[in-house]
């Protein structure tokens, strides 16, 4: 059974006031105009990647890091606070699957990778920062870069 | 993609693929590339099968046949391992910022 994150998060977190959910009515929806075999794709992840020297996040932190698509493992570095970061930083590929989609545009699943790619830092307790703060950046660059799809990988 | 079932439910994103994996492994194991492929690959897929908005198809990946204590543990009190204490974190990160600076 999938774990039911909510409870679980109420419980690590009692001493804190009450976390608000954001709890949604409608589903904003565009179906892709091409099959993804021909769309430019973007990737973020919020599993708190730096590439080579970029600052390390904090908490509460709305910033993100512009990472070349054509990084190498040993150029990638983790900082969260908030998941076990050993496999991810032994392989980012767990939580940051580069690698994975360079082999996927180069076979033609995907028909490009977009440059650079994104992650950000998910720990972030304030819904109006990533809403207000973090988002519209984020909806700049795929604007930018002319993305058709925006694939969206937790930690 | 979402590692939360019920959050994803309630934020109602237009679509999303589910991996029931613990935190921190939601595009697979480490270096097992064969599996992230299998992952991402179906992800990439969903985009053109996914048709009703707010649909989360949900992966058939196993973590382990013959193990689920990860289910009980993952995000309760004790699942992550202690911290470095803050100097020695900070000399770490002194030793990355240098690392990329050599010549």
């Amino acid at each position: 059974m999938p774990v039911d994150y909510i409870p679980r998060t109420r419980d690590l977190y009692n001493d804190f006031t009450p976390y608000r959910w954001v709890v949604n009515e409608t589903v904003p929806f565009t179906p892709l105009k091409k099959p993804i075999a021909e769309c430019k794709v973007a990737m973020i992840s919020s599993g708190g990647m730096m590439y080579r020297d970029q600052p390390r996040f904090h908490r509460e932190d709305s910033s993100y890091r512009r990472i070349p698509k054509n990084a190498r493992r040993d150029e990638l570095n983790v900082w969260h606070f908030g998941y076990p970061t050993h496999d991810a930083e032994q392989d980012p590929n767990c939580v940051f699957p580069l690698e994975r989609l360079r082999e996927l545009e180069a076979a033609g699943v995907i028909g490009e990778l977009i440059d650079p790619v994104f992650s950000f830092m998910g720990g972030i307790y304030s819904t109006r920062k990533v809403r207000d703060e973090l988002a519209p950046k984020i909806v700049d660059e795929l604007q930018r870069a002319h993305a058709d799809a925006f694939y969206l990988v937790p930690a | 993609m979402t590692s939360a079932l019920d959050i994803t439910q309630s934020v109602k994103a237009p679509r999303a693929v589910f991996v029931n994996f613990p935190l921190g492994h939601q595009t697979g194991k480490p270096n097992e590339p064969e599996l992230q492929r299998q992952i991402v690959a179906d992800a990439m897929r969903a985009f053109d099968t996914i048709t009703r908005p707010g649909t989360i198809v949900e992966l058939p990946y196993v973590w382990d046949a013959n193990d689920r204590t990860w289910e009980h543990r993952d995000y309760t009190k004790g699942w992550m391992p202690e911290r470095p204490p803050h100097d020695l974190a900070d000399a770490m990160e002194a030793e990355r910022i240098a690392r990329y600076s050599r010549p």
